[in-house]
């Protein structure tokens, strides 16, 4: 074999090897939203789970995940974002800015499930707070953190050369640059980073199973205390997140549906997941317009 | 008038600055919490119940009710290893193929294909991930080799897909900032384009790509909840690819709602962790040492 046919080869292996991860993909949530495509009933999406017989829902749990995305952003944003200030603008390299990166790259790369016995051992143990909203929100912030430092990092640091002199030469403080010059044109990249972490959170297991605890009381909206333990906006009540869900229906026979209702949830989270990354590529290519002038 | 000045000051500037200051040090503060409290939860196996070292980490005898107790956890250790480098040696080749694929033979299907595909496969929850392989792959394994279909191998097929936008995105980005002149050089020699890849292009992003595996294996070793669902959970060491064992995230993911806080078996479920977390530490400085290498 000459190296033009040896070429001919091997371009032709990597197509082949490109189309059939393109298309494991395809099948892949294709099989996923065919076998749940009767997810999107109300009775199911909206009802709550039925113990011991078959037809239940998973109203609670669809409200717990975004309420634990909800509470776990408002704890990592701003933590996340004046971190990412903090390296983009004020820390000079140096040993405390060195140590400060290993401790991202560590956080970054703990295994969820460590995190999650972490949460277990502060917040539900030595805090008190049981299995919680508060303590999962916790523990998904702790795995958002590094990630949402970097991306602060990074767009702070791409949105800051062509307007921070400018600013800084009008008599600005550095901070008031930051506040009302850099922060205000980073926001957008800022946010999608925030939008495709919110995709990972709404799937999050391993750190919220002895955390946010694997039971969902029942609803009643009447009460809308942050603190009172019947009320659904509770910090202080378990609530098992549909990812949870799925994982318990499988270890523990509880309904006789239970694959079922395991489908049905996974096309929930698979379509979420979609949307999540649509709207932040929709973002990416509206900031990418908005820099590049052609808009 | 000083004092007006100072107050101006405060409120432009050091307020913001502490605040970012503080978040970025809470990071430190974070991950040394984190670390400590895990450190002194695995190290009471061996300071407090008295188990030996050597005992835990060579021997496969987990008998937790047995008296005397046995916490040897080597099937965990063997099972998270095998697993883990049996899916980067599936994912590494197909990792490396995409990212030459995506810069090399075709930009344009990898930008607007293939980089959306990868991102959707990060995007889908652990959980589902579990949830397929136990409902489609298991199924497959058991009626096409015999078994139960829990096996290592199921562990192995489903992490080689969780990881393989790992590897790939990292390969990608290492094959990208190949220097252009070196890809001309070769070219103008006379190479075709599978020379250059494999002679050229593939060599001088070594680094990146060895990065990229090295990430993968540690989101392997370190992912719990697919692999517990489908890799059997039978406490015994692997003998076979179609044999079920057990690994380190999984045993923890099952047993430590099952155990008492304080208690040997438990604490013995916190040196696994502790396990997990020196191992993440060995990953970070492995990744260090070949960065620096590339330097």
């Amino acid at each position: 074999m000459n190296a033009k046919q040896k070429d001919r080869l091997w371009t032709g292996i990597l197509y082949v090897v490109s189309a059939f991860v393109v298309l494991l993909l395809v099948a892949l949530i294709g099989y996923i939203l065919f076998k749940g495509r009767n997810a999107l009933n109300p009775s199911f999406l909206f009802g709550n789970p039925k113990f011991g017989e078959a037809g239940g829902g998973i109203g609670p749990m669809l409200f717990n995940s975004f309420y634990l995305l909800v509470v776990s952003l408002a704890i990592t944003v701003p933590l996340g974002v004046g971190a990412g200030i903090y390296l983009a603008e004020y820390a000079k390299e140096g040993r405390i800015v060195g140590i400060l990166r290993l401790c991202i790259e560590t956080l970054a790369s703990l295994p969820s499930i460590v995190v999650g016995l972490f949460g277990l051992l502060i917040f539900v143990n030595i805090f008190h707070w049981g299995f919680s909203v508060l303590a999962g929100a916790m523990a998904i912030a702790v795995i958002n953190f590094p990630s949402l430092t970097r991306v602060s990092e990074n767009a702070i640091k791409a949105a800051s050369d062509s307007v921070k002199e400018a600013s800084l030469g009008l008599g600005a403080t550095r901070w008031q640059t930051i506040a009302k010059v850099i922060l205000p044109s980073a926001m957008p990249q800022i946010l999608t980073g925030i939008i495709l972490a919110a995709g990972r959170i709404f799937g999050e297991s391993a750190a919220l199973l002895y955390t946010a605890g694997m039971s969902a009381p029942n609803l009643n909206f009447h009460n809308i205390s942050l603190i009172n333990e019947t009320s659904p906006f509770s910090l202080f009540r378990s609530a098992e997140s549909l990812s949870v869900y799925i994982w318990k229906l499988n270890s523990e026979g509880l309904v006789p549906d239970a694959s079922d209702i395991a489908n049905k949830t996974s096309a929930v989270l698979v379509l979420m997941v979609l949307i999540f990354n649509v709207t932040a590529r929709i973002l990416g290519n509206k900031i990418y317009e908005s820099y590049s002038g052609k808009k | 008038m000083e004092n007006k000045k100072f107050i101006t000051k405060l409120k432009n500037e050091y307020l913001g600055k502490t605040y970012v200051t503080f978040c970025g040090l809470f990071i430190i503060i974070l991950t040394l919490t984190i670390i400590l409290f895990i450190l002194s939860k695995g190290t009471a196996l061996f300071i407090k119940d008295g188990f030996s070292l050597t005992g835990f980490l060579f021997s496969t005898a987990w008998k937790p009710d047995a008296e005397p107790a046995k916490y040897g956890s080597l099937v965990f250790l063997a099972g998270s290893t095998l697993v883990s480098l049996g899916a980067v040696l599936i994912s590494a080749p197909i990792g490396v193929a995409l990212a030459i694929f995506m810069n090399q033979i075709s930009p344009k299907l990898g930008e607007k294909v293939l980089q959306p595909a990868l991102e959707l496969f990060v995007g889908i929850p652990s959980v589902v991930y579990g949830w397929i392989g136990l409902s489609l792959l298991l199924p497959a394994i058991k009626h096409n080799f015999g078994g139960i279909g829990f096996s290592l191998l199921a562990g192995i097929l489903v992490l080689s897909v969780m990881i393989l936008p790992t590897i790939a995105s990292l390969a990608s980005d290492a094959v990208k900032v190949v220097p252009k002149n070196y890809i001309e050089a070769s070219y103008g020699l006379g190479a075709t384009r599978w020379q250059t890849i494999s002679k050229v292009i593939v060599p001088a992003a070594k680094n990146g790509i060895l990065t990229g595996i090295v990430l993968g294996l540690a989101r392997a070793f370190g992912e719990a909840m697919a692999v517990q669902m489908v890799i059997g959970n039978s406490i015994k060491i692997v003998d076979g690819l179609l044999s079920p064992t057990s690994t380190l995230t999984s045993i923890l993911s099952m047993d430590m709602g099952n155990t008492v806080s304080g208690t040997a078996w438990n604490d013995a479920l916190w040196s696994m962790a502790l396990v997990l977390l020196i191992m993440s530490f060995v990953f970070i400085l492995i990744i260090r040492a070949i960065g620096k290498r590339g330097e």
